[in-house]
């Protein structure tokens, strides 16, 4: 047995120049970056407050960062793949041979959503929810660190199949009998799986977090029909998480035991049956997409209500539709495999419940419509990323709902035009939600707000560019051009190509106008301060806190009455023309900081590595310090420490001298 | 934000698992005891009717189902304390959204499954030898 | 249903009331009158962390049904080799049934013995339901390797991949539960009933328990209709 398992020196692409060069300039980067922070003597200051943080409003910042990082590598991959097909029209070659595109799609699929647009999403609702009900932190604050290092062990374990071995060439999600040991031997499929079931145990503990959290964890008052909507949704994507994340497990996991140990669940031969992983796995696929969408719509009627100075029309319709679209998200998953034979019974099934779960997202956009709808409305940059959300997405799912028709799907099926489709709703949908909920909770997360022409800019040339590169390949779908392919043939499709390249071109001024935007605030901060804590005269309780808020959010918890809890406070003070009598300050118990999730992660991902390239001692020797790692854990005797009530009073005192009077009687009576 | 159990008052909610304050009058002991008994009860059932003639063949795999759900009842009641009282609706509500996706998975992927294999070309016995070890 | 409150009637609320509630301390657990739920203000301790365990369970759960719909599908699959019927042992099936059910019952003992802060009680019978968990797990291993000596190895068909992915999952659960059983013993032994370890102690028995639930679903399915099969 060798000592280091499967891995030599041949693992490492000398012989491929675009992995190379870019996990050079990466790793630069990385280097560089890390040595600045220690000559400048940030790194007791990043450990201490950042990486051992058990703080949720922390832990979301650096899911975000995580996030949007990942978006930019994933983007890149994209960047290649449009590049590739535009350059190789006409029989030329392009640059990137048929073995590197396949993993170019397989990662830039695989990294969108499982370290793109998933950590941005959990990052909000980490943020966001445990402010907005009013409470102190997340139920488990220490898992909550716990789930983000092992999803950053997982990003980093795709990222380092870039330099040492290859990545998966089999899609996002590895079908088999391609994904099994005979057709795909190398390590790439393996660096997903571990990738992935790593980064799973992550997600599922950011599930049962929130859940816990929202249902036994709010203000006094807050019942349940009294919480903002972000909130609801919030529950909706993290029951979904818990109700499907087990099932990817489970898939991957056969998956796994047939590569490693020779199990027959999907093999071609011994019984076994590669329709089951596609079944599985859909079953988790389809939630999957509602879990990164309801957090989204969520973004969207807190957006709509705040900028067109209403209450969201129908609360109580929008909670049935979020419920609805929760349950029924499970009714729905054989519509990815309709061509792979169940049959006209089994097809027309799935395809009526497909059809019927674009209600509940009509419901929510007829409601987004009439909160606008005799409001006052202020075309802010979250606001404009609203907008463009509904007209994209009704589009995107009304396709969708084309998609659904058994027939339709029959020809349509792993076309250009479901490609567009899915990118349709994830980019108008998701995308565009998380852009609107960073620019409006930017301000209370880092006191600052965004720069509102870099914004403004970034959002009408991401729109543009979304139109350019998508409706061309909605074209193409439908004139029979299929997926993931290295180079196109048919010389008919090629001023879509083009015009597709050139939208991602406008794409990518988009993204680059949002790191322009970034870096001007940063540079203005001051200019752009947010003062009050409350820049965009908000309904819900994270705007009465200042920005941003202290380790314990809220000095006494608030007490709620009524749905949008703040709004009825405020109105209170404008009323009265000050702000209510100071509370009794008292001291508070925080939760310690702890490097458990830090550690734990870092064995993780040394496993991770190790169960790839086949180094079993390392494996067991991770697994040991893993465990330890919890024990250490479990040990430790003091798990709070307390903030007295002199700094408690210190901080409050500081939020409420920044709201004068003055500045109540410029918002003065509202609806 | 931890310890203060003792603030725990009559109409807050239960965790899975906990006894409740004034209950039935039965000690824990017995509540689990009773539980022991009766899940021994219903396990020496399923294997007697697995192992006999008692019920009629076709019948068998039914009443081994209810026997099964009757002994999961017995171990939700008698050992995690599952009750319908108001104090223990979110974990009910918890268990009945599990259970619902576990029928989901296992029903919808056999329904789907069995379609699917349903559909299968039929292939040519060499084919099918080869296939086998 | 009822409209509830006006934005008018909040404002006028907060301005009679002010925006914290009488009496009200600053760490925020529930009042007297709380009404549970979670609106009262937050959940003691106890009922967070035994919540969120319970949800875990439930995914826990989940997973499983992963691979009992795998197995169900392919239980017919024995690709020429060996079927259920021929390879299950009833007996030792049985005795593993008594072995994990009774460890349930010590389980829930040891768990009433510490609510009572009896220290030996308490570690006389999770030493119990330790023993009679490795037990099992010995046992099932034994049926592991004689199948795989008799060349009924998962790698012989898929049914039995599926066999063994689920049994043996299940086993991995149990040993793992072991594992953390003695951790759990080492710490009540030297730290006591702090409120912190009962809560884990709680979790330990919704987890324990929760594996002869599966374990019943487990036998029925695979090992009584199986053999019958």
């Amino acid at each position: 047995m060798k000592l280091l398992g499967k891995l030599d020196w041949s693992a490492i692409p000398l012989d491929q120049p675009i992995p190379l060069i870019a996990s050079g300039v990466v790793g630069a980067v990385i280097v560089g970056v890390l040595v600045y922070a220690w000559m400048k003597g940030w790194w007791p200051y990043v450990w201490h407050e950042w990486i051992t943080s058990v703080d949720h409003k922390r832990i979301g910042v650096m899911y975000m960062l995580l996030g949007c990082v990942m978006l930019l590598r994933g983007f890149a991959d994209a960047v290649m793949m449009r590049s590739q097909q535009a350059l190789a029209l006409h029989g030329a070659a392009g640059y990137l041979p048929p073995e590197h595109y396949d993993q170019v799609f397989s990662a830039h699929g695989t990294i969108m959503i499982f370290f793109g647009a998933m950590p941005f999403v959990i990052g909000l609702m980490n943020f966001v929810v445990p402010l907005q009900l009013g409470v102190r932190d997340v139920a488990f604050p220490t898992w909550n660190s716990v789930g983000f290092w092992l999803t950053a062990a997982g990003a980093l374990l795709v990222n380092v199949s870039l330099v040492v071995g290859e990545f998966a060439r089999t899609g996002w999600l590895p079908y088999p009998p391609l994904s099994e040991l005979a057709y795909s031997p190398g390590v790439g499929v393996d660096y997903y799986l571990w990738a992935i079931q790593i980064s799973g145990v992550g997600t599922l503990t950011t599930g049962i977090n929130l859940v816990t959290t929202i249902l036994k964890m709010r203000a006094p008052g807050m019942s349940y029909l009294r919480m903002p909507m972000f909130c609801w949704t919030s529950l909706a994507s993290n029951l979904l998480i818990i109700a499907a994340f087990p099932i990817l497990t489970a898939t991957l996991a056969m998956l796994t035991l047939d590569r490693y140990l020779g199990f027959h669940f999907f093999t071609n031969e011994a019984g076994g049956n590669p329709m089951m992983f596609v079944n599985l796995i859909w079953a988790w696929g389809h939630p999957e997409v509602y879990i990164l969408i309801l957090p989204a719509f969520g973004i969207f009627s807190e957006v709509f209500s705040t900028f067109s100075s209403k209450p969201l029309f129908g609360y109580r319709s929008m909670v049935m539709a979020t419920l609805f679209i929760c349950i029924v998200s499970f009714l729905v998953w054989l519509h990815h495999f309709f061509t792979m034979g169940a049959g006209g019974d089994v097809n027309a099934a799935f395809g009526i419940a497909t059809s019927i779960i674009a209600v509940g997202t009509g419901v929510k956009i007829y409601n987004w419509l009439f909160t606008m709808y005799g409001g006052r409305v202020r075309f802010e940059v979250p606001m404009l990323w609203a907008l463009g959300f509904v007209i994209t997405f009704v589009v995107g799912g009304m396709t969708g709902v084309l998609l659904a028709v058994p027939p339709a799907d029959f020809v349509l099926h792993n076309s250009m035009f479901l490609v567009a489709h899915f990118h349709n709703v994830i980019i108008g949908g998701v995308l565009f939600g998380c852009f609107a909920g960073y620019e409006y909770w930017f301000p209370k997360a880092f006191g600052f707000r965004l720069h509102e022409g870099w914004g403004k800019t970034a959002f009408w040339l991401t729109l543009a560019g979304f139109l350019a590169t998508f409706i061309p390949l909605y074209i193409v779908g439908m004139e029979g051009m299929t997926r993931r392919l290295q180079h196109v043939d048919n010389p008919l499709w090629d001023p879509w190509i083009l015009l597709a390249g050139v939208g991602t071109v406008i794409i990518f001024l988009g993204v680059a106008s949002q790191v322009v935007q970034l870096v001007v605030s940063i540079r203005m901060r001051e200019q752009l301060r947010d003062v009050t804590g409350d820049p965009w005269d908000g309904r819900s309780l994270e705007w009465v806190t200042p920005s941003p808020p202290p380790t314990f959010n809220f000095p006494v918890l608030y007490d709620v009455h009524g749905e949008e809890a703040y709004w009825g406070i405020k109105q209170a003070a404008i009323a009265q023309e000050r702000l209510h009598d100071e509370p009794d300050y008292q001291p508070i118990e925080m939760p310690r900081n702890s490097p458990t999730g830090f550690v734990t992660a870092f064995f993780a991902a040394s496993m991770g590595f190790a169960l790839i390239w086949h180094i079993w001692w390392m494996v067991a020797l991770a697994f040991v310090g893993a465990y330890a790692t919890f024990v250490v854990f479990a040990w430790r005797d003091e798990d709070e420490y307390e903030i007295p009530a002199e700094e408690v009073a210190r901080i409050d005192r500081a939020r409420r001298a920044t709201r004068s009077p003055e500045w109540l009687a410029t918002l003065g009576p509202q609806a | 934000m931890s310890g203060h159990d003792e603030d725990w008052g009559e109409h807050d909610d239960a965790a899975p698992g906990d006894e409740h304050a004034g209950g039935s009058g039965y000690s824990a002991i017995q509540v689990y005891l009773l539980g022991f008994l009766l899940a021994i009860g219903l396990t020496v059932a399923s294997f007697w009717v697995a192992g006999s003639d008692f019920v009629w063949g076709p019948g068998i795999p039914a009443a081994l189902i209810s026997l099964a759900v009757a002994q999961i009842g017995v171990h939700l009641v008698f050992f995690l304390h599952i009750t319908s009282g108001p104090e223990n609706t979110n974990n009910t509500l918890a268990l009945a959204f599990g259970v619902m996706i576990v029928l989901l998975v296992v029903v919808g992927s056999v329904w789907i499954m069995a379609h699917m294999n349903q559909n299968m070309m039929p292939m040519p016995m060499d084919k099918l030898m080869q296939m086998q070890r | 249903m009822s409209k509830g409150p006006t934005p008018s009637d909040v404002a006028a609320a907060y301005i009679q009331h002010g925006p914290y509630r009488v009496g009200y301390n600053a760490h925020g657990h529930g009042y007297p009158e709380a009404r549970g739920h979670g609106a009262g203000g937050q959940a003691p301790r106890r009922v967070i962390v035994g919540y969120g365990f319970w949800i875990f369970l439930l995914s826990d759960i989940v997973m499983f049904s992963g691979f009992f719909a795998a197995y169900a599908v392919l239980v017919h699959a024995t690709a020429g080799g060996p079927t259920g019927r021929e390879l299950f042992d009833l007996k030792r099936v049985a005795i593993e049934t008594a072995c994990l059910l009774a460890s349930s019952f010590t389980c829930g003992l040891g768990y009433v013995a510490a609510t009572r802060k009896r220290q030996l009680e308490t570690q006389f019978w999770m030493l119990a339901t330790g023993l009679l968990g490795l037990v099992f797990v010995i046992l099932e291993v034994l049926e592991f390797y004689e199948m795989i000596v008799a060349g009924a190895g998962p790698d012989r068909s898929a049914f039995l991949s599926a066999f063994f992915a689920l049994v043996g999952c299940h086993g991995l659960h149990v040993s793992i539960g072991g594992l953390w059983l003695a951790t759990m013993m080492a710490q009540i032994w030297l730290k006591g009933f702090r409120p912190g370890i009962m809560r884990r102690l709680l979790c330990f028995n919704l987890f324990w328990h929760a594996l002869d639930i599966i374990w019943v679903a487990l036998f029925t399915i695979v090992y009584l209709l199986g053999a019958g099969a």
